[in-house]
C-alpha cells in the first residue's frame, strides 16, 4: 500500500514536472494551489523570526462579474465584446433625456442563480439606487446599483487548496459572501494623451454586472487566487458569467491590510487593475509585504487606491479622485422594488407567470457545481484529488475523460495520465480547447485498449498518439500497421535477433552465467534497440534467459 | 447648455426617442397613487386635497395650472442656515459648479429656506416612499435584442467625435484649489 502511494506520488511529481516544462499555462493552477500553503507558511516563519507577534495579511475582494446575457441590464441593446465602437448603444444607454430603464429578466435570474450557488439568502424584495459620480464613460452621471437592499446576501464560497507535506492534502476554506448586487457597467475610455482628449465607447455602458462583495476572510494572495478561480468555475458552470478576466468579464479589486492576529484590522489599501488570477496572487502578496515593510519602518499605511503593474510586479498609487468621494446615493425613482417569489404557489393572483422570477424553479435548474464534480470524480474513479482539479479546471475535459472510460476497460487511474498529460499537454501547446481536440474520446479509447491488450508497448502508444494528433481521422490500428509499431511477438524472428545479440556479446553472457542476472537487462535493451522498441518484452526475456542459462 | 440644445438638435434631426418603459404614464397613475396612500397603506395624505380642480377637463392634468400656497409663518421654521465657506467649497467640488458670488450664495440660502418649510409637516409614523411607483409591479423584459445599432444618430448629437467615438476632455482633471479658483472667478465678492 505504502509502495503504491509512493509510486503514485512519484508519478504525479514527474507528471507535474513534465506539464510545467511543456505548458506553464496549464500547470499554473496546480502549481499555485499546491504551493500556496507552503508559501503562506514560509512567510509566517520569516515574520516569526523578525517580530515576536507577527503581522499577517487580511484580504477581502470585490468582484464585478459581467452577466452572460444577450442584452444589457436596462435596455434592449446587444452585449458583445469588441464590437465596433458605439454600435451597441440605445438612447437609454447614452442617457438621452426622457428614456427610462426596463429591467432584463435574464439578469435577475442570473443573479438569483449565482446567489443560490453561493448559498446566499435571496432577498424577496430588493431595491435599486443611484450612485453618482462624474466620468465621461458614465453618461447619466450616476450608476444604477443596489446599495440598500441587494438581491442576495450572506453566502459562502468554499474553495480548496492543496497542502500538507506532499501537497496532496485537500484543504477546504470558506469565504463569506456579504452580498451580490445588480448594477450597470460603465462605458470604456480611451485616453489620447497626445491630443489631450478621451475617446468614449459606450458599448459596455449599461451591461449587467453582479458585484460580489467578499468579507476579508483570506490571508494571502494564493488563497484569494484559489477563491477567485473557484468562483470563476462556478460562474462558468452556471453560465451566468463567462468569467474571462482578460476580456474584463470578471474584474477583481482586492482590499488588503495587515494586522497582528487578535487586534483590530489595519488601514486597508484597494488594489485595482488586476487582469488574471496569477497576477491577483502576486499583487496581493506584494501589497501585504509592502504594508508590513511600511509599518516596520515606523510608517503608516495610507487608505488609498493602488494599481497593479504586471511588468514590475508592484502596486503603485493611482492618481485618485479628489479626496473622499460623496456618491450621493438616492433611491432610483424610475424602478419600483424588484420582487422575486419562492415558488409558484407564492405567486399572488394577477401576477403574470412569464413575468415572475421564481427561486424554486431556478434552484431546480442548478447544474453540478465544480466542488461536487471533483468529489464525484475522486470517489467514482478512485483518482487523486489533484487530478480532479486538473480535470475540472479545463472546460470539457471531464466529459472527454468520462467518454474515454466508457469505451475502454482500462482502469481510470491509468487513463487519467493520458488525459491530463498527453491530451491536455498537446492542447495547451497549441492553445486549443478540449472541443477542438483532433483526437476523439473513442479514438483515444481504442489506442488505450490496444496498449492494455498488449498489442503495443507504452512507448509505442505515445508515438501512435503523436501520429493520431498529426493526422486526425486515422485510427490507432491503421497507424500501428503503417508505421509498424505493433509488438513483434513472432517467436522465430525474435529468436534470431536474440541469438545475434548473444553471439556478439560473449562477455555479458559470461557475466550472466556467473550469476550477475542484471546484465540481462542490457541484452534486453540491445534487442529492443534492434527492433526499435517493438519486441514483446516478456517474450524477449524468456528467450534470452534460455540462451544464457 | 446641454438639455436645451440637445432637444433642439434632436427635433431637427428627427431622432425618435423611444420611451422604453410600458408603465411610464406617471400622471395617469397619480390619482390612483394618491388614493393608495390615503386608504390602502394607511399613509397620511397631505397633498390629496390640493389638486382636484381640473377633473372636468378633457385632458386631465394633475398639475395645477395656477400655483397656490399658504405662507408658513417664520416662527414655525427652524433658524435660517448659514452656509460656511468650507461647505461652499465642498459643494462646488461635488457639483462642479462655481456659485461663490453674493447672488449665488443668496440663491442657495433661499433654496434652503424654502425647503425648511417641509419641517412643518408632521411625518411621525409615516414610512418614507422612494417613488410614487413603489407599489407597482416592476416590468421584466425578455432578453432579446430590440435596440442599439444607431451609432450614427447618437454620434450626430455630439459636438466632438473621432471615427465612431465620442470625444470628452481628458479624465479626472483635478479641480483647481480654492485659492486658484477664487483668482479665476472675476466677479467673486468673497
Amino acid at each position: 500500500m505504502a509502495a503504491c502511494s509512493a509510486a503514485a506520488s512519484e508519478m504525479l511529481h514527474n507528471m507535474k514536472k513534465q506539464i510545467s516544462l511543456l505548458y506553464p499555462k496549464a500547470s499554473c493552477v496546480i502549481r499555485r494551489i499546491s504551493t500556496s500553503c507552503l508559501r503562506c507558511d514560509s512567510q509566517r516563519q520569516v515574520r516569526a523570526q523578525s517580530a515576536p507577534q507577527q503581522l499577517v495579511g487580511v484580504v477581502g475582494l470585490e468582484i464585478h462579474a459581467q452577466i452572460n446575457s444577450n442584452t444589457k441590464l436596462f435596455s434592449g441593446s446587444a452585449v458583445c465584446f469588441s464590437a465596433p465602437p458605439n454600435s451597441l448603444v440605445s438612447s437609454f444607454d447614452a442617457s438621452l433625456p426622457g428614456t427610462l430603464p426596463v429591467l432584463n429578466k435574464r439578469c435577475v435570474e442570473a443573479a438569483v442563480m449565482t446567489g443560490l450557488a453561493l448559498n446566499c439568502t435571496i432577498n424577496k424584495k430588493s431595491l435599486f439606487d443611484r450612485k453618482h459620480y462624474f466620468y465621461a464613460d458614465l453618461p447619466a452621471g450616476y450608476q444604477i446599483t443596489q446599495q440598500r437592499q441587494p438581491i442576495a446576501v450572506d453566502g459562502t464560497l468554499t474553495y480548496s487548496l492543496l497542502g500538507g507535506k506532499k501537497r496532496n492534502q485537500v484543504i477546504r476554506k470558506n469565504v463569506t459572501i456579504k452580498q451580490i448586487q445588480l448594477e450597470q457597467d460603465s462605458g470604456k475610455s480611451l485616453h489620447d494623451d497626445l491630443h489631450s482628449q478621451t475617446l468614449i465607447d459606450l458599448n459596455r455602458a449599461g451591461v449587467g454586472l453582479m458585484e460580489l462583495v467578499m468579507e476579508p476572510d483570506m490571508s494571502c494572495g494564493e488563497e484569494a487566487a484559489a477563491a477567485v478561480r473557484e468562483l470563476q468555475l462556478i460562474l462558468q458552470a452556471l453560465g451566468t458569467c463567462q468569467g474571462n478576466m482578460s476580456e474584463g468579464q470578471l474584474r477583481v479589486d482586492a482590499n488588503v491590510s495587515v494586522h497582528k492576529p487578535g487586534e483590530p484590522l489595519g488601514v486597508r489599501a484597494e488594489v485595482k487593475n488586476i487582469n488574471s488570477v496569477r497576477y491577483l496572487a502576486k499583487a496581493i502578496d506584494f501589497e501585504i509585504q509592502r504594508q508590513i515593510d511600511v509599518l516596520q519602518r515606523g510608517g503608516t499605511v495610507q487608505n488609498e487606491t493602488r494599481a497593479y503593474d504586471s511588468k514590475s510586479g508592484e502596486t503603485i498609487p493611482m492618481r485618485d479622485k479628489e479626496g473622499l468621494q460623496d456618491y450621493r446615493f438616492m433611491p432610483e425613482p424610475n424602478l419600483p422594488p424588484l420582487i422575486v417569489y419562492e415558488d409558484n404557489t407564492s405567486l399572488p393572483a394577477g401576477v403574470d407567470a412569464s413575468q415572475a422570477v421564481v427561486v424554486q424553479k431556478i434552484r431546480e435548474g442548478l447544474p453540478e457545481l465544480p466542488s461536487v464534480k471533483r468529489d464525484r470524480l475522486v470517489q467514482t474513479y478512485n483518482i487523486l484529488p489533484e487530478h480532479s482539479f486538473t480535470l475540472v479546471n479545463e472546460d470539457g475535459l471531464v466529459e472527454h475523460f468520462e467518454a474515454v472510460l466508457r469505451a475502454t476497460k482500462k482502469e481510470p487511474r491509468k487513463v487519467i495520465g493520458w488525459v491530463t498529460n498527453e491530451l491536455l499537454g498537446h492542447l495547451k501547446q497549441q492553445d486549443m480547447s478540449v472541443s477542438q481536440s483532433p483526437i476523439s474520446p473513442s479514438a483515444l479509447a481504442e489506442l488505450l485498449e490496444l496498449q492494455e491488450t498488449g498489442h503495443i508497448s507504452s512507448s509505442a502508444a505515445k508515438q501512435v498518439f503523436q501520429e493520431m494528433w498529426a493526422s486526425p481521422g486515422k485510427t490507432a490500428s491503421q497507424i500501428i500497421q503503417e508505421k509498424e509499431l505493433g509488438l513483434v511477438s513472432d517467436a522465430s524472428h525474435l529468436h534470431n535477433i536474440c541469438q545475434k545479440v548473444v553471439d556478439s556479446h560473449p562477455d555479458e553472457v559470461q557475466a550472466i552465467r556467473n550469476g550477475n542476472k542484471r546484465v540481462l537487462n542490457k541484452l534486453m535493451g540491445l534487442v529492443q534497440k534492434e527492433t526499435k522498441g517493438r519486441a514483446d518484452p516478456v517474450l524477449v526475456r524468456k528467450i534470452l534467459e534460455e540462451k544464457t542459462s | 447648455m446641454s438639455v436645451f440644445s440637445l432637444s433642439i438638435k434632436r427635433a431637427r434631426l428627427g431622432v425618435l426617442l423611444q420611451i422604453t418603459r410600458p408603465e411610464i404614464n406617471v400622471f395617469g397613475n397619480y390619482e390612483k397613487q394618491v388614493t393608495n396612500i390615503g386608504t390602502c397603506r394607511g399613509r397620511r395624505n397631505y397633498i390629496a386635497g390640493v389638486t382636484r380642480t381640473f377633473s372636468t377637463k378633457v385632458y386631465n392634468s394633475k398639475v395645477p395650472e395656477i400655483p397656490t400656497w399658504k405662507p408658513v409663518p417664520e416662527d414655525l421654521l427652524p433658524p435660517p442656515s448659514k452656509v460656511p465657506v468650507d461647505l461652499v467649497d465642498k459643494l462646488e467640488r461635488l457639483a462642479l459648479v462655481d456659485f461663490r458670488t453674493k447672488q449665488g450664495l443668496e440663491c442657495l440660502e433661499k433654496a434652503i429656506r424654502f425647503a425648511d418649510q417641509l419641517h412643518v409637516v408632521d411625518t411621525t409614523g409615516v414610512e418614507p416612499m422612494d417613488s410614487v411607483l413603489e407599489d407597482r409591479a416592476l416590468y421584466l423584459r425578455e432578453d432579446a435584442v430590440t435596440d442599439g445599432d444607431c451609432a450614427e444618430e447618437l454620434l450626430m448629437l455630439s459636438k466632438n467625435t473621432v471615427e465612431e467615438y465620442f470625444v470628452a476632455p481628458p479624465g479626472n482633471v483635478p479641480l483647481p484649489k480654492r485659492e486658484e479658483r477664487t483668482a479665476m472667478l472675476k466677479h467673486s465678492e468673497f
